[in-house]
């Protein structure tokens, strides 16, 4: 037998339970922490999704119960469209199954990998199938499920299926899932994260029992839905060698010129000449028949060539009203503020950057200050430290706003700040979509955002500061003055109640007296000023 | 009308006139002379420091003087309780009587000592009054021996019966009257260590003389004291002191006065006072050279400063001490002459000096 047909006996498909094994970490089931924050997350997100898709104000209901030796049920409910039946196994239980990652469009999941892998954790460390129900509309009968998982083949294996009266129910899907898994409260909890989520889904209700039974409602600030999200076709910049060869694949059209017209966003007829001329290929070429060199040429035409930049009403911000109220009503502080950039790009996909901040009231004032981060409204809660939105926070100086930092680090002050990037493709530094990569054009989009309200910030603590002085210093008189009138009684034998009434008058005039002396200085500067100005005038006349 | 109700007057005065200010609507304010550097003066003429015409001016209501305000008026309460119940308190005891937490405030009238005592000696160049006037005491500091009977509130005390401790001496020697005083001059020393020594040999008794030390800084009682038997007795006083920057601060201030207490100087200079040792001479003269300590950056700094003091500035054999203290780069202590023999200072150096009249002015 040769090597390479030893080496072939050992070549076979990878099951899927395998690969998730191997690769857990990448799909956020790093730890049983993590792995409960996951499965709520991924069912969060689709839930979300799909309310906004279906034009309904999600309300969802997150309960999660431990059961003890380390197992908890989790069950996530949502008023959403529901799922028809005939889609049901593939969406739960099918990995990288889904609608969204051929498409332009923002939203929170991407890959179609997020509910399934949940499915599978839950498979793998309890053996439990997955339980579903699904009503598409309040006239129709509900659908339930028990599925698996086929480890082997990655195709969903139905355990139980059947027709139910879910009562009361309009419409929407609920997923019950039993994992292995560890509780702990902190910023990096299920508690923590839908708090976030609720402030950068103002629009959004969510109901959350803890395994503590403690009961947390959190309503929602508007009933105005964010603006939906166009689907847009990829901008050429965007677009990479692996890519562009998909799509020529793909492409339904004759040539190449119109292959670069239909299938790409901002590319005319002279553009896609350009591009053609820039690359030293011809716009009638087919598309299914270029070769990789051809490829490779027309990739370095698109870089030659100028393109405008992508129209970007594809995306959808919070925006600062809403943002603001997000955090007011989940954030106790003294003062809010949002602002909300107008859309760049990166590497042809359009993004907008928006940051809030929540500064005083109950936030402690000596630690750093408490960073919330958001990718498609979606919150980030690990990785803080390789994230851009940090990067941009170290990097801008807060001092001028009132608040103390050391070089290179977070600042310290009682300050929540919220960095949110929407965009049609955020760019993560891992699959696990944890950490916004940092893309120059994205960085400095979130240093004059921060800044912005960093000097909205900074007028506020400073003018807080102004009055608190003011105030000090009125009160520092005051509680002296009995002294002092003490002291003097005893030395001039004048009575001390006299001496406190007259000097607390002096007080209560003074505050005034000290204005009208920075009046008069004022005016004695302007004067000085003045007669300054009329010697030069003079010196100048007796040179002539 | 005796000492303590001219005293009392004063700061009686100081508060009348603060209230008069306070009752006509004007804010208090007190206008306190600087005791810096910059606001003192060499008066070739006297031969002392004196305190300059620039004043500070304190204003209650000015946040940054309101507690130095209160603080000065606190002092001059005390002192005239002090004054009229006759008792005297030390520095330490005004700094408790006055320390108290402003009500509704997190705010000390005083938190440390040095602020009591800064107080005290703003309310001296305020009244014109010495805290030693003003029954205020400092610490007891020195001591004194020699052939010299004294009267101290109705106690005889002889300073040469007094054992291995010899009289300590108080801070205020205002009352102290001298029965008897058989002394050809006074030694004052910057050590105490040294003083011992010229104890346990009698040297006073063998020498005829007085001898005197503090520890460290020259207190107002022995610089008073030393007035005292300079003027009083025309007793020649000789300092003795390490040869270093800070040894000769020492002879410097006993016999021009200091900056911190210019206003004072009139009542402590000694103008007669004469440096008999350690001089920078005296190293090569007594085989000292192996005994020295190099100098630090610190060292040379004050040797600097000194050199600049107007005082210093026309006097010739001062300025070549500096000058030879700068090549050498080291200073000398006094106890190194014990390297010669524990008792060279008692039986050769100091003996050999007097009568060569050996020393720097």
């Amino acid at each position: 037998m040769s090597k390479a047909d030893e080496l072939a006996k050992k070549q076979k498909d990878i099951s899927v339970a395998e690969f998730f094994e191997r690769n857990r970490h990448l799909l956020g089931f790093d730890n049983k922490r993590k792995a409960l924050l996951t499965v709520v997350k991924e069912a969060v997100d689709n839930s979300l999704d799909a309310c906004e898709e279906a034009k309904i104000l999600p309300e969802i209901n997150v309960q999660i119960v431990e059961m003890g030796n380390d197992r908890f049920r989790i069950t996530i409910e949502d008023n959403g469209p529901g799922i028809i039946k005939k889609q049901i196994p593939n969406i739960f239980a099918k990995l990288l199954y889904g609608s969204k990652f051929h498409t332009m469009k923002q939203a929170r999941g991407q890959q179609g990998i997020g509910i399934s892998a949940a499915v599978l954790y839950a498979q793998l460390t309890t053996g439990r199938p997955a339980k579903i129900w699904s009503k598409t509309g309040s006239d129709k009968p509900a659908q339930y499920f028990e599925l698996h998982i086929d480890t082997q083949t990655n195709n969903p294996e139905i355990v139980k299926e059947e027709e139910i009266d879910w009562k009361k129910k309009e419409s929407g899907v609920k997923i019950e899932l039993d994992i292995d898994a560890t509780y702990q409260k902190g910023d990096q909890s299920v508690d923590s994260y839908l708090k976030q989520t609720a402030i950068g889904n103002p629009h959004a209700t969510f109901i959350y029992t803890n395994p503590k039974a403690e009961q947390f409602i959190f309503a929602r600030a508007t009933d105005n839905l964010p603006k939906e999200p166009t689907e847009i076709k990829p901008h050429p910049y965007g677009v990479e060698l692996g890519i562009m060869l998909k799509m020529l694949k793909n492409t339904e059209c004759r040539t190449l010129q119109s292959f670069l017209t239909q299938e790409f966003s901002r590319v005319g007829p002279q553009t896609a000449k350009d591009i053609c001329d820039a690359g030293g290929l011809f716009t009638n070429m087919k598309p299914d028949e270029l070769q990789l060199p051809h490829v490779e040429k027309l990739v370095e035409g698109i870089k030659k060539t100028k393109i405008i930049a992508p129209s970007t009403d594809c995306i959808s911000p919070i925006g600062e009203e809403l943002l603001e109220k997000g955090l007011r009503k989940e954030i106790n502080a003294e003062f809010y503020t949002a602002v909300s950039r107008s859309p760049d790009v990166y590497r042809g996909i359009p993004f907008v950057i928006e940051v809030a901040i929540a500064y005083g009231g109950a936030q402690t004032a000596d630690e750093p200050v408490r960073m919330l981060r958001f990718a498609n409204r979606v919150p980030l809660l690990y990785q803080q430290g390789a994230c851009a939105c940090t990067k941009s926070v170290v990097q801008t100086n807060w001092r001028p706003y009132g608040l103390s930092q050391s070089q290179g680090s977070i600042p310290m002050g009682p300050l929540t700040i919220v960095v949110s990037l929407v965009s049609v493709w955020p760019p993560f530094t891992s699959e696990a979509k944890e950490a916004v990569a940092h893309y120059p054009e994205i960085i400095k989009e979130m240093k004059l955002a921060l800044q912005e309200a960093g000097r909205k910030l900074g007028a506020y603590v400073n003018k807080k500061r102004r009055v608190a002085d003011q105030q000090e210093r009125v009160s520092i008189f005051e509680n002296y003055i009995p002294e002092v009138a003490q002291a003097l009684a005893k030395l001039s034998g004048t009575g001390k109640e006299r001496i406190i009434e007259c000097m607390r008058n002096m007080l209560e005039k003074n505050k005034e007296y000290i204005q009208a002396h920075k009046e008069a200085h004022k005016v004695e500067k302007k004067e000085h000023v003045d007669r300054e100005g009329q010697i030069s005038l003079t010196g100048f006349e007796n040179d002539e | 009308m005796s000492k303590d109700k001219k005293a009392i007057e004063a700061l009686e005065d100081l508060g009348k006139d603060l209230v008069k200010t306070v009752l006509s609507n004007k804010p208090p304010v007190l206008n306190v002379p600087i005791r810096a550097l910059s606001n003192t003066m060499y008066n070739a003429k006297s031969q002392t420091l004196e305190l300059g015409d620039k004043v500070s001016e304190r204003n209650f209501f000015n946040v940054a003087h309101s507690k130095k305000f209160l603080q000065t008026l606190e002092v001059a309460a005390v002192s005239k309780d002090l004054l009229n119940e006759g008792k005297h308190a030390s520095l330490r005891d005004v700094f408790y009587m006055i320390k108290r937490t402003i009500p509704n405030t997190k705010t000390n009238v005083v938190d440390d000592q040095p602020e009591s005592d800064d107080a005290i000696e703003d309310l001296e160049v305020l009244s014109g009054y010495s805290r030693e006037q003003l029954n205020i005491n400092a610490n007891k500091m020195g001591s004194v021996a020699g052939h010299v009977v004294i009267e101290d509130k109705g106690d005889e005390i002889d300073w040469s019966k007094l054992g291995s401790g010899g009289w300590s001496i108080p801070s205020n020697v205002e009352e102290i009257k001298f029965k008897k005083v058989k002394a050809k001059y006074v030694i004052y020393m910057e050590k105490a260590a040294v003083w011992e020594r010229l104890h346990e040999d009698k040297f006073w008794d063998k020498q005829n003389c007085i001898i005197m030390s503090s520890q460290g800084q020259t207190t107002r009682g022995i610089r008073r004291l030393l007035q005292r038997l300079s003027q009083e007795f025309d007793l020649p006083i000789y300092i003795l002191a390490d040869a270093d920057p800070w040894g000769y601060y020492i002879y410097s201030v006993l016999k021009y006065g200091s900056i911190n207490l210019a206003h004072m100087s009139g009542s402590m200079t000694l103008n007669t006072a004469k440096f008999l040792g350690i001089t920078v001479d005296d190293i090569e003269k007594y085989g000292l050279k192996k005994h020295l300590i190099t100098f630090k950056d610190v060292d040379l700094k004050r040797l600097e400063q000194l050199q600049n003091y107007e005082w210093f500035k026309s006097n010739k054999e001062w300025q070549r001490q500096f000058k030879m203290m700068k090549a050498l780069k080291a200073k000398a202590e006094i106890q190194a002459l014990s390297s010669r023999g524990l008792s060279f200072i008692t039986d050769k150096y100091l003996p050999e000096k007097i009568r060569n009249k050996d020393w720097i002015e």
